[in-house]
C-alpha cells in the first residue's frame, strides 16, 4: 500500500516535497513516481511542480500522466503546490497553454503596470519570499494555521478561478490574488509548504490526516 | 500587509567547516555547518544560502552531503553555489536538496549556462551573484573571489543576467565584503532600479542598522550577512525586531 504519491513529470525538484512529508508522516509509505499504477494505487496524492507551464504540460503527457492525475483529482485527497494549482485550471498566459482543465479558470501573470506597493516604491516579479495567507472560509486543511500566517512563495503567474467559492485563501502583491483553492477531495496552494518552516510542515501534516472531505 | 523582506544567514563552506574571512582571506572556523544552519532557522532565518569556498576539487562532494543533511531537517529555502560550471553540476545540487543555485564566475566565463540551467530547471531556482568593485565612476565584475577583473559593467551585467533567465541576483561587494563598514548602498540602488527581479544584497554587514539601510537605501528586497551571525553578535531574531522598529516588514 502506498500512503502518498509525489507525481513526479521531469519538472523541477521534488525531493523538498518529499523529505518534508517524510518528516511530518514518519512510517508512512512516501514514494515519488511517474508510474500510473502507483499514483492509482495511492491513498493520497500530491502533484507539485516547478518551471514553464507549457513544459509541464508536455512532460505531464510525455509520461502518459494525464489521465492519472485527472483521475486522482478526482477521487482522493489531492493536494497541488505551485505549478501544481496552475495546472488544474483550463489556461494559462504562460506561452499561451491549456491545462488540465479540472477547474473552471485561468492563470495570469503580475501586471508588470501595477507593482508598486502603496509608497510607491517597485515590486518585484516573480513574487518570492514570505506573504501572508488570509483564509477565505474553513478548512480542515487550515487546521492549527493561524488565519495571516506566513508561507514561502516564488512564482510570477497566479490563478483566476472562474467560481470565487472554491478560493480557500488569498495574499496581497499588490493586489488580492487567489493562494489556495478548494473543491471536494483538491486542496491547493501557490505557495510552497515544504519550504514554510513550521506552518508549511503542519499544512503537509493536516493533508497527511485529511480524509478528503472539505 | 504583504510580502515581507528577507534576512538570509550565508554559510561559507570549504572542506565541510563553515568559515569566515575579510575580503576572502584570513578564513577562520565559526563551525559545523548543519549545527549552523539549524540554529539559523530556529532563529527565524528566512533562508539559508551556503557558498563552497573548498579549493580542491577533492572535497567537492562534501557539500553534497551536507545540503542532504540539512534539507532533512530545515525546511526552509536553501540556496547554494560555488564552484558551479554547468547544468550538471546545477542537477547534482537541486537533487541534493538545494532550492536555488548560485552562479557566478561560470555565468562570465559562459553567460549561456545561466540560460540552459534557466530553461532546464526553471528561473526560480537560478541565482546569479554579481561580485562587483568599484572602478573609476561605475562597478565592475570581478570574478574568482573578487580577484579577477572582467572590464564587464556590474549594472549591464545585471540586466543581461536578468534576461538571459535568472530569477535573482545576489550583488556583493568586494570593497565592502568583511569590512563590517556597511553595504554598498548606491550599487545595491543602482541594479535594484535596473531589474524587475529580486535583488539580495551582500558584503560589509557590521552592524543592524546596516541591515535597514540596506532595504530602505539599497532597495534590496532580501540582505545576506554572514559574520554578525557566526559569532553570535546578533540573533537572527534580533535582527528582524530591528528591522521591524524600523518599519520594515520581515517574518516574525
Amino acid at each position: 500500500m502506498i500512503d502518498i504519491a509525489v507525481v513526479d513529470y521531469g519538472m523541477g525538484n521534488l525531493r523538498s516535497v518529499s523529505k518534508a512529508l517524510e518528516h511530518v508522516a514518519p512510517g508512512r509509505r512516501i514514494v515519488v513516481t511517474s508510474d500510473p499504477h502507483e499514483i492509482d494505487a495511492a491513498e493520497r496524492v500530491v502533484f507539485p511542480g516547478q518551471g514553464a507551464m507549457p513544459d509541464c504540460m508536455r512532460e505531464l503527457d510525455s509520461r502518459g500522466l494525464r489521465q492519472p492525475v485527472i483521475k486522482a483529482a478526482a477521487g482522493k485527497p489531492f493536494l497541488g503546490i505551485c505549478i501544481g494549482l496552475q495546472l488544474l485550471f483550463e489556461h494559462s498566459e504562460e506561452g499561451d497553454a491549456a491545462g488540465l482543465g479540472i477547474l473552471p479558470g485561468k492563470v495570469v501573470r503580475f501586471e508588470k503596470s501595477a507593482m508598486r506597493d502603496a509608497t510607491g516604491h517597485k515590486l518585484k516579479v516573480p513574487h518570492m519570499g514570505w506573504n501572508q495567507v488570509y483564509q477565505t472560509r474553513a478548512h480542515p486543511m487550515w487546521q492549527n494555521i493561524a488565519d495571516g500566517e506566513r508561507f514561502y512563495y516564488v512564482h510570477s503567474y497566479y490563478v483566476v478561478p472562474q467560481h470565487p467559492d472554491i478560493v480557500a485563501a488569498y495574499s496581497e502583491y499588490p493586489e488580492r490574488f487567489t493562494s489556495a483553492v478548494a473543491k471536494d477531495n483538491i486542496f491547493a496552494v501557490q505557495f510552497h509548504p515544504e519550504k514554510s518552516q513550521h506552518a508549511g510542515l503542519q499544512l503537509l501534516s493536516n493533508f497527511v490526516h485529511w480524509n478528503g472531505r472539505a | 500587509m504583504s510580502l515581507a523582506k528577507r534576512i538570509i544567514p550565508c554559510l561559507d563552506v570549504t572542506d565541510g567547516r563553515v568559515v569566515k574571512g575579510v575580503n576572502f582571506l584570513e578564513l577562520r572556523d565559526a563551525g559545523d555547518p548543519v549545527e549552523i544552519a539549524k540554529r539559523y532557522d530556529d532563529q527565524g532565518a528566512d533562508e539559508l544560502t551556503f557558498l563552497d569556498i573548498t579549493a580542491s576539487s577533492d572535497n567537492r562532494g562534501l557539500i553534497l552531503h551536507i545540503i542532504e543533511e540539512v534539507a532533512s531537517q530545515v525546511f526552509i529555502p536553501l540556496t547554494v553555489g560555488g564552484g558551479v560550471r554547468e547544468v550538471e553540476d546545477v542537477r547534482r545540487l537541486l537533487n541534493a536538496g538545494a532550492d536555488k543555485v548560485s552562479i557566478n564566475t561560470s555565468a562570465v566565463l559562459n553567460p549561456q549556462l545561466v540560460a540552459d540551467a534557466a530553461a532546464r530547471f526553471g528561473s526560480q531556482c537560478i541565482v546569479v551573484a554579481i561580485d562587483a568593485k568599484q572602478v573609476g565612476d561605475h562597478w565592475e565584475v570581478f570574478t574568482h573571489g573578487g580577484r579577477k577583473a572582467t572590464g564587464i559593467d556590474a549594472v549591464e551585467w545585471a540586466r543581461k543576467m536578468e534576461a538571459l533567465g535568472a530569477g535573482e541576483l545576489l550583488v556583493t561587494s568586494m570593497d565592502r565584503d568583511g569590512t563590517k563598514s556597511g553595504f554598498n548602498l548606491p550599487l545595491n540602488r543602482a541594479i535594484s532600479d535596473a531589474v524587475d527581479v529580486p535583488i539580495i544584497a551582500s558584503g560589509g554587514v557590521g552592524n543592524l542598522t546596516h541591515l535597514v539601510e540596506g532595504v530602505q537605501e539599497g532597495g534590496a528586497d532580501a540582505v545576506l550577512a554572514a559574520s554578525i551571525f557566526h559569532y553570535g553578535e546578533f540573533t537572527v531574531r534580533q535582527a528582524k525586531e530591528f528591522m521591524r522598529d524600523h518599519g520594515i516588514e520581515v517574518r516574525l
